[in-house]
């Protein structure tokens, strides 16, 4: 068999395999990349250029970069591989995969590999970012492409119906009053145009978290051992999103999903909608009208979950190969770096300096609302995961799309998902 | 099968004693059937034995290597409320899907066979889902069912009616989803039906019309038995599909509102790689070739008195 040498065509993992294999071989240091694409754009490419750039400023070290799906796809591959006993050296994935990592004692923490100045590296991250990198005193990934949940709001429809424009609302009160007040009904009664769309298919989980965060809830604990479903606040948060389309008929019934409520939004169909800043790129080239984006609203505070994937190191690579991948990993999030690549798809850059940076600043003034998903780091908190983390943010989605669809009240649903959850999770603690 | 003709094979022949010609011939065919044994065992055999040795295993974890549990994946999974979704739901799609998509294939098969203007146009259309990559087809039918200006809504906007949410509501979702299925599969059975059809000798037809049978009759007592056989085929491979394609169910629901259109080979797939729970997902599988053994034997036995081959 020829080894392709593109390896981008050919299936990735049996690549990746083969080129670890031959990596020892050569003088100079291979390391094997893996990277999901989750976004719209020329993602792949944009990486190809990155890492060109990085082997020019590091010709003793090779990278292979292997696109390796969605989210999804990547850690399937990444597990196979470690199963195999053919992991790569370093990949991006989901931040709140890292248990599942750890659990599989599949990667190692930064801490040890990156040397001395370990802490002021980690240090120079937006914390927000930071809270889905860490477990048991140990930092195990590295904010990179990461968002929050903002919301967006068609000013020109606030206008016709004789809202200020450029105020979003701003407390959940005010957000049910102006969606109640930018619903519009044919003569028939037929909603025409919802004031607000919050998306429930796929991962409820993600949108539900800013609205649990906003009424003062946590979900889960540091360790991810214990989550807090039934807890009266997630409850009552619950309650106002199932009140919003079943009471205060605003927003849509059943299950609005995620992949056309940027759609519907442009097409005027609703007049506010929670979407990820990964979106506004794509909202900002198609908007035919003037459009706001904003924080989300506050109840008791205001709140987002973060998003979004790290980088991770994995075990098995040789020193000189942890070396190469540290190095890697910070050319990647320099803060020129961490603008270039923010401003080419619409991911929050990840730390402070990259913000401070001329590009950025730039960028910033000619487009306000990308600063919006920064401003509301301070408010955001580590996305919900725990050990076991995809069945339990399941026991969690289920809960949340059986109260939206009217199958369970929400405490019911919110108490059926805390049992699941905490069946899941007894053998952890 | 040349080399198996007796004339041909030196030391096979009459003239050689009775011992050697029945070892030798044996030995010949099973080194004919090596190849597809060795492939079989490799890919099919061996692996269910595994995934069966597998299902009395606790999941390895970096960390917790795997241990024997013995029937706890399998009282796990008898617990698991979801499991019992999928199965109801699989149970209901399969009973939904394939009388109807059957059905419908027999009769656009017996439209298009008959002379009518634009036959081969017709023929095409039928088959063009059974053409698509069913992730394609997933995504048009996504368009159809969006609300507000999916293609059904703007249909139904022209009456003055609601705007419609099929796929996010759990009464109509998994519905939504069994149409697509029958959409798919229905032109494929028709291609059988269809090459049946057209192995049907005139004369029969002749033959009848002299008799003056009606067309009912006709259809009945005699297309109708001699489609038999590939009714049976069809059925078994419905059966099959109805087990087995999952594509759309990744693309249009993600099994969801709640598991409403949760079936079991998606399961399977959540179990064994999204919460790779390697245990239980191996119980699972046993579960699933059972239900397909059990079904497939049941067809050949119950259907298969029925079926006349010529």
């Amino acid at each position: 068999m020829m080894i392709p040498h593109r390896p981008l065509l050919a299936a990735p993992i049996l690549v990746g395999t083969l080129l670890a294999g031959v990596a020892s071989a050569s003088a100079e240091t291979k390391i094997t990349f893996y990277f999901p694409v989750a976004v719209g754009g020329p993602v792949t490419k944009i990486v190809d250029g990155l890492v060109a750039g990085f082997e020019k400023d590091h010709p003793d070290v090779k990278v292979e970069a292997v696109y390796s799906g969605s989210y999804q796809d990547t850690t399937a591959k990444i597990l196979t591989a470690v199963k195999g006993g053919n992991a790569p050296n370093v990949a991006v994935a989901l931040s709140t995969d890292m248990f599942t990592f750890v659990d599989e004692d599949a990667i190692l923490p930064f801490d040890e590999a990156a040397g001395p100045d370990a802490k002021a590296w980690f240090d120079g991250f937006y914390p927000g970012f930071m809270a889905n990198s860490r477990t048991g005193g140990k930092t195990w990934g590295i904010p990179f492409q990461r968002s929050t949940v903002v919301m967006y709001w068609n000013k020109d429809v606030f206008r016709q119906v004789g809202l200020d424009p450029e105020k979003a609302p701003a407390t959940w009160a005010e957000m049910r009053d102006f969606a109640a007040k930018t619903t519009e009904r044919d003569a028939a009664g037929n909603v025409t145009r919802w004031g607000i769309e919050i998306p429930s298919s796929g991962f409820p989980y993600w949108l539900f978290q800013g609205l649990s965060t906003e009424n003062g809830a946590i979900l889960a604990n540091e360790e991810g051992t214990e989550v807090a479903f039934d807890d009266p606040k997630v409850v009552e948060a619950l309650q106002y999103w199932v009140d919003l389309s079943t009471k205060d008929k605003v927003h849509p019934t059943g299950i609005v999903e995620w992949g056309t409520t940027p759609k519907d939004f442009l097409e005027g169909k609703t007049a506010m909608m929670w979407q990820t800043t990964g979106n506004l790129t794509n909202v900002r080239t198609n908007a035919k009208f003037a459009f706001g984006v904003a924080m989300l609203p506050a109840e008791k505070r205001r709140g987002t979950p973060t998003g979004g994937g790290n980088f991770y190191l994995f075990k098995g690579s040789s020193p000189e190969q942890q070396k190469a991948v540290v190095a890697f990993v910070r050319w990647m999030t320099t803060p020129e770096r961490a603008a270039e690549w923010s401003i080419a798809t619409g991911y929050v850059a990840t730390s402070p300096a990259a913000w401070a940076t001329d590009r950025m600043k730039a960028y910033v003034a000619d487009f306000p609302a990308a600063a919006i998903a920064r401003d509301q780091l301070e408010h955001a908190v580590a996305e919900l995961s725990t050990h076991d983390n995809q069945r339990v943010t399941k026991a969690l989605n289920d809960g949340l799309q059986a109260a939206l669809t009217g199958t369970k009240t929400p405490a019911q649903a919110m108490k059926d998902a805390q049992t699941e959850a905490d069946r899941l999770l007894k053998s952890w603690r | 099968m040349r080399a198996l003709s007796r004339s041909d094979m030196p030391g096979t022949g009459r003239s050689v004693g009775p011992f050697r010609f029945p070892r030798l011939r044996t030995v010949e065919a099973w080194l004919l059937l090596l190849p597809s044994v060795v492939l079989f065992a490799t890919f099919t055999h061996v692996p269910f034995v595994r995934t069966f040795i597998d299902a009395f295993w606790s999941t390895p974890k970096g960390r917790r290597p795997s241990q024997f549990v013995g029937f706890d994946n399998w009282t796990d999974l008898v617990h698991d409320p979801i499991f019992w979704k999928a199965l109801v739901n699989n149970a209901f799609y399969a009973l939904g899907t394939i009388p109807v998509s059957v059905g419908l294939a027999l009769l656009m098969a017996l439209w298009v066979n008959g002379r009518i203007p634009g036959r081969g146009l017709l023929r095409m259309a039928y088959f063009t889902p059974t053409v698509l990559p069913m992730i394609a087809v997933a995504d048009i039918w996504l368009f159809f069912y969006t609300p507000d200006y999916g293609l059904f809504d703007q249909i139904r906007e022209l009456f003055g009616l609601a705007a419609t949410n099929r796929l996010g509501d759990p009464s109509s979702a998994l519905i939504a989803v069994m149409v697509v299925a029958v959409w798919k599969e229905a032109g494929f059975f028709m291609i059988f039906y269809l090459a049946a059809l057209q192995q049907i000798p005139p004369d029969l037809r002749d033959a009848a019309a002299i008799e003056g049978a009606s067309r009912f009759g006709f259809f009945r007592r005699v297309t109708w038995p001699l489609l038999m056989p590939v009714t049976l085929f069809v059925l078994v491979n419905a059966v099959i599909n109805a087990f087995r394609t999952v594509d759309h169910i990744f693309m249009m629901t993600g099994g969801g509102p709640d598991n409403a259109t949760n079936l079991l080979l998606f399961r399977l797939y959540e179990l064994g790689f999204k919460f790779w729970d390697q245990g239980q997902a191996s119980a699972l599988t046993v579960v699933l070739i059972a239900v397909l053994s059990g079904l497939a034997l049941l067809q050949f036995l119950l259907a298969g008195r029925g079926v006349h081959y010529r």
